[in-house]
């Protein structure tokens, strides 16, 4: 598969450049994912842009798993056009700390995929130039992609997943 | 009132500027957008862009819903061109579940798919003209949109928010009456654009209200992430229908084009472009359907497809895979996939992220309008008002696809 070399190459090259710092690799759907972390993200992110020529920043978002010590993943979609390749980036930050320093600085287009991500998740951006809500209004106090915010009445039961056998 | 908040005030008794609030409901605005102008005359000196005013929180509701629920939610993202959404959704679950989709189901999904792109550009570049003082070609044009509205009718018995097909296929198959209605699509529709095009690409008014101006370079497009007919305008010839095909795009013959200077001009003859390659492709499915298998219209996959209705009171396997189906209980890997369909305004990706459950652990919905708007209000900076708006007309902003 050609695919899969191509992801191969880039998979060696960025352990060669950052070692330990790239983590958990695979390949879920020809898609290269990996795990680094927030105090080399914007060091990866300006590595895969200047040196591995992805020079497209496809959408910044964020997923929250509760209960775990780094409870939200901030996930980088990139994209290479010219080789037709895109790559999958997941920095885990903690639920009280959600912060992370800010891609702004590398693609401007970074600047709402970020306020969105803050105003769903809460993850502050460091250095971002304007963090403020975007969808919700200023004074909604919650994050409400957050998992603990329920879109149902949490007392109901018929729909929980116990009762379906999961 | 928050303190961050952007609007700017007239205080000053020096100030020579005016705060001009365009929005949320202007008529020139085409939808529900805020921006907050501060203008020197007629000239725009800043502007804050304020959205969110029909957020409805999809991906939120999509964590509650089994995968077949979600569609309808699609619908009202795009809802120039909801079949394009429908079926990206489709696809992406599809993609999940490794699904393999039968070549003439591909087919009819390339028909209605390129229909709703012809009918999501006949409404930005017949505004264009609209904005700039030309409503003869806004009404001539519109009624091709209507005809479009008609095929889909037939296909699947609704017309703007369609929630056309399921997982595995279409709930039924095309009629006589709808391909008859697609030839004769083909046979008037160019016609028409013929004469809309001699109408508007050649017009002095037009092209001296529209060339160089908003002119955008390919790298500052880029940097802000844009795709879709803006990002071609540039001179940039992504397109996900042929850097990442799916649905058999790759059978197809056909052309993209691109600008060079990405000004308003340049995407008006890009999306003119567009619309005749999109007749091009459906001929071309037109004729590629005559040579597969009648009658068949969706993907063998029982434990994902809803059966017929009769089938699920008569026989006790359908009523399962209904039951199983319905209530969300079908097995679907723990897995996340990335995927992205081209729509009427750019890359339209979906991330899903499935943990087992009844329903998306989480899904991102990539919005091409979201991510191309916020640049209007950096780059209204120095343009005159009357500008600014046929550039937003010309960006076919769609506010919810904007808010999701």
């Amino acid at each position: 598969m050609e695919e899969t070399t191509l992801n191969n190459d880039i998979h060696v090259k960025l352990t060669e450049k950052f070692g330990e710092k790239v983590t958990a690799v695979s390949e879920p759907y020809g898609l290269l994912t990996f795990v680094t972390y927030k105090d080399v993200i914007v060091n990866v992110l300006s590595h895969l842009k200047e040196e591995l020529k992805f020079n497209f920043l496809t959408d910044i978002t964020a997923v929250h798993y509760p209960g775990k010590d780094h409870g939200i993943a901030v996930v980088y979609h990139l994209h290479n056009m010219v080789e037709k390749v895109r790559v999958r980036i997941k920095v885990f930050i903690s639920e009280q700390n959600p912060t992370i320093p800010t891609a702004t600085t590398l693609w401007k287009g970074a600047n709402w995929m970020e306020r969105e991500t803050y105003d769903l998740f809460g993850v502050k951006f460091e250095g971002h130039p304007d963090l403020r809500r975007i969808l919700n209004m200023d004074d909604l106090g919650v994050h409400p992609m957050l998992k603990q915010y329920p879109l149902e009445d949490p007392n109901r039961v018929d729909k929980k997943d116990e009762f379906f056998g999961r | 009132m928050n303190h961050n908040h952007p609007v700017f005030t007239d205080n000053d008794p020096q100030s020579e500027l005016v705060t001009l609030n365009l929005g949320p409901t202007h008529p020139a605005t085409h939808g529900v957008f805020q921006n907050v102008l501060q203008l020197d005359g007629e000239r725009i000196v800043s502007g804050v862009s304020t959205i969110g005013y029909i957020h409805r929180a999809f991906e939120k509701i999509a964590e509650h819903r089994p995968f077949y629920q979600i569609t309808p939610l699609t619908d009202r993202l795009n809802y120039c061109s909801s079949p394009i959404n429908n079926m990206g959704w489709h696809m992406t679950v599809e993609k999940l579940l490794n699904i393999q989709i039968p070549k003439r189901v591909d087919y009819l999904r390339v028909i209605i798919m390129e229909l709703s792109r012809i009918a999501d550009h006949i409404i930005c570049n017949t505004i264009i003209g609209q904005d700039t003082g030309a409503t003869t070609t806004f009404l001539y044009l519109f009624q091709f949109r209507e005809h479009i509205y008609e095929i889909f009718e037939e296909v699947c018995g609704a017309r703007l928010t369609t929630n056309i097909g399921r997982i595995g296929g279409f709930e039924r198959d095309f009629n006589d009456i709808a391909f008859a209605k697609i030839d004769k699509f083909l046979k008037e529709f160019p016609k028409a654009l013929k004469e809309f095009e001699n109408l508007l690409t050649r017009n002095r008014i037009f092209i001296d209200r529209t060339a160089g101006v908003a002119e955008v370079s390919k790298e500052t497009a880029l940097e802000y992430s844009w795709t879709g007919p803006l990002l071609r305008a540039t001179g940039v010839d992504y397109d996900v229908r042929v850097s990442d095909p799916y649905s058999s795009y790759q059978d197809f013959d056909f052309e993209i084009p691109v600008g060079t200077s990405g000004d308003i001009y340049d995407r008006y003859l890009v999306r003119n472009e567009e619309m005749w390659q999109s007749v091009r492709i459906i001929e071309q499915a037109v004729v590629k359907l005559k040579t597969e298998p009648k009658g068949i219209f969706h993907a063998d996959v029982p434990e994902f497809y809803l059966p017929p209705k009769q089938e699920v009171y008569n026989n006790m396997e359908a009523l399962i895979y209904h039951f199983k189906i319905v209530m969300g209980e079908i097995d679907a890997p723990k897995a996340e996939v990335y995927h992205a369909v081209e729509g009427g305004n750019g890359e339209l990706g979906f991330y899903l992220i499935n943990d087992g459950g009844r329903t998306p652990y989480r899904l991102h919905f990539r919005r091409p309008s979201f991510i191309n708007y916020q640049m209007f209000a950096p780059m209204s900076e120095g343009m005159l008002l009357s500008d600014a708006i046929i550039n937003m007309s010309s960006m076919n902003i769609i506010a919810g696809e904007l808010d999701a």
